[in-house]
């Protein structure tokens, strides 16, 4: 994994986000306040800007970095300081691998870190109907490929998946964080739009990664 | 959708543009999203900054002036200010007391008023936090997000900016708006959706013969859906909650019956009368009461109800002067 391969993440992800906005809105609008697409779309478009705007010979952790500040800067909700911590302390745990180039072994430390930051920041645990529930199921699909010896594409596969049927799984539950926590029981039977925003941005991992050719991320962006 | 706006996309902005227009009292950053006393920063006054997502008005900015908020900082529609903008509105106003965050419950407002802060103490700021939530309609527990911030922020707003105006120190002023805050409750009722406007569409949809009862401020729908009611069976749901939460028997209070942005004042009245007459028969007097559009939900109809056990102190401070866009007198 390199600079570009991680700003290919982002600007990837910025893509699924736009085309996919109308959809998390909708999903936000049953049981929150309609506006996830949106927040999402506008923070993310802001990260693709400020990932732009560093110098070509950048490191993957200065390019989450860069995306996470922007993403708490511009996005605002719930959303921009969970999303944006989420990037920063992911960028972070790069930064102490260090290097141009990083292997699957750092990247799952990296998203071991994210989903750290993330529940330190939100307090929410598994079965809560939040992101948690779509991140913890891809970390640990991520974790138990690499142990199996899988390389960084198949990783991401894995993640991406794990987080898709992390998010289907909060469709019966109970929100006991968030805004769908106002309304009690009727926020069951209900895809949380956190989680699906989750699955995007896994999804987006999976897809610049298997682009990369396996290794590890490469070519320019 | 029919609205009196020029682009979804520059609805706040418009809007604070316009505020900037009609109050000259405000230095408003149309851009960067505040909205500061023309006169801040006032030395060795403690400053109170409020926030949140827009859709409220007049909550926040029309409370900001002389005896109630030095800073607000609008966000997008029903969405909180990020952080640049908490901490803008903090170094705008700080007088070298201290500042207070009024903090309505929210997640989004939570978390980014808590990186403000941590930020804001970089600056050599120093910052309190007050966390309102008022909203009996949501269970309280330590595993969940909590109860709302709604109408006892303008209770929180006044008196605690009262306070401030008098000169009282930073803890002090933080300690009245936690008073405040146990002594509130608030409970709603939605007569219809609103539509914001990036979203072009309703929030919910609502039968000719329903309403939603325990609703926020941001078109959410409520804790359940029933036949929608008379005015008097309207307040006696909201005082009957409130009450079986906070006993209101004996008690002094002060009464905010608040349209949630478009139900007519008449209406507004009707429900008052209610709620003195419940009251009443509860065993409780009114000492104070406000009536009118305070703290919205762009057009959904609907009223709140709004509580505060007062104490002489609390209603001292609450007739203290107070001039602001959305509420004056005494001056």
């Amino acid at each position: 994994m390199n600079a570009a391969g991680a700003a290919r993440w982002i600007r990837h992800t910025a893509h699924l986000v736009s085309a996919d906005a109308e959809r998390l809105t909708r999903l936000d609008a049953a049981i929150g306040d309609g506006d996830h697409g949106l927040n999402l779309d506008r923070g993310f478009t802001a990260a693709v800007a400020a990932v732009d705007a560093l110098p070509g010979d950048t490191t993957p952790a200065k390019v989450l970095i860069a995306a996470g500040r922007a993403i708490v800067s511009k996005t605002g909700g719930a959303s921009g300081p969970l999303y944006g911590t989420a990037l920063r302390r992911a960028g972070k745990a790069l930064a102490e691998t260090g290097g141009d180039e990083l292997d699957a072994a750092a990247l799952g430390a990296a998203l071991t870190a994210a989903l750290e930051g993330v529940q330190e920041l939100g307090q929410a645990a598994e079965g809560d109907k939040t992101m948690v529930d779509a991140l913890v199921p891809a970390v640990t699909a991520y974790e138990a490929a690499l142990a199996g010896g899988a390389d960084i594409a198949a990783c991401a596969r894995a993640a991406a998946d794990g987080a898709a049927q992390g998010a289907e799984s909060t469709v019966p539950l109970q929100a006991r964080k968030g805004r769908a926590s106002y309304l009690g029981p009727r926020s069951a039977g209900h895809l949380d739009p956190g989680a699906a925003s989750t699955a995007l941005i896994l999804r987006a991992l999976a897809d610049v990664t298997m682009e990369g050719g396996g290794d590890a991320w490469s070519g320019s962006s | 959708m029919r609205k009196l706006i020029n682009a979804p996309a520059g609805v706040v902005s418009d809007a604070l543009r316009g505020i900037a227009a009609a109050h000259p009292s405000l230095r408003v950053d149309p851009v960067g999203g505040t909205v500061v006393r023309a006169d801040a920063p006032r030395a060795g006054k403690v400053a109170l900054v409020s926030g949140g997502g827009s859709g409220h008005e007049p909550l926040h900015a029309g409370f900001v002036g002389h005896g109630m908020l030095d800073a607000a900082c609008p966000g997008e529609v029903f969405t909180s200010p990020v952080p640049d903008q908490i901490i803008a509105a903090s170094m705008a106003v700080s007088g070298g007391a201290g500042v207070l965050h009024v903090v309505k419950n929210y997640t989004g407002d939570v978390l980014n008023f808590r990186m403000a802060a941590e930020l804001a103490e970089d600056e050599e700021i120093e910052v309190a936090s007050v966390v309102v939530d008022d909203d009996v309609a949501v269970e309280d527990s330590t595993y969940t997000a909590g109860r709302r911030g709604t109408g006892a922020t303008l209770f929180v707003e006044k008196i605690a900016g009262a306070l401030a105006e008098e000169g009282a120190a930073l803890a002090a002023v933080a300690d009245a708006a936690r008073e405040v805050n146990e002594r509130s409750r608030s409970f709603g009722v939605a007569l219809s959706p609103c539509t914001v406007p990036a979203a072009g569409a309703p929030t919910f949809e609502l039968g000719e013969n329903e309403m939603e009862l325990g609703i926020g401020i941001h078109g959410e729908p409520g804790r359940e859906r029933v036949a929608a009611g008379t005015a008097d069976e309207i307040v006696d749901a909201a005082l009957s909650a409130i009450d079986a939460d906070m006993p209101l028997s004996g008690a002094e209070v002060l009464l905010l019956v608040n349209g949630m942005g478009g139900t007519p004042l008449i209406e507004q009245y009707i429900a008052c009368a209610a709620a003195h007459g419940w009251l009443a028969a509860h065993g409780a007097t009114v000492a104070r009461s406000l009536v009118g559009n305070y703290v919205t939900s762009l057009e959904m109809a609907g009223c709140m109800v709004s509580v505060c056990r007062l104490t002489p102190e609390l209603t001292r401070l609450w007739d203290a002067p107070v001039e602001t866009p959305a509420l004056r007198w005494g001056r």
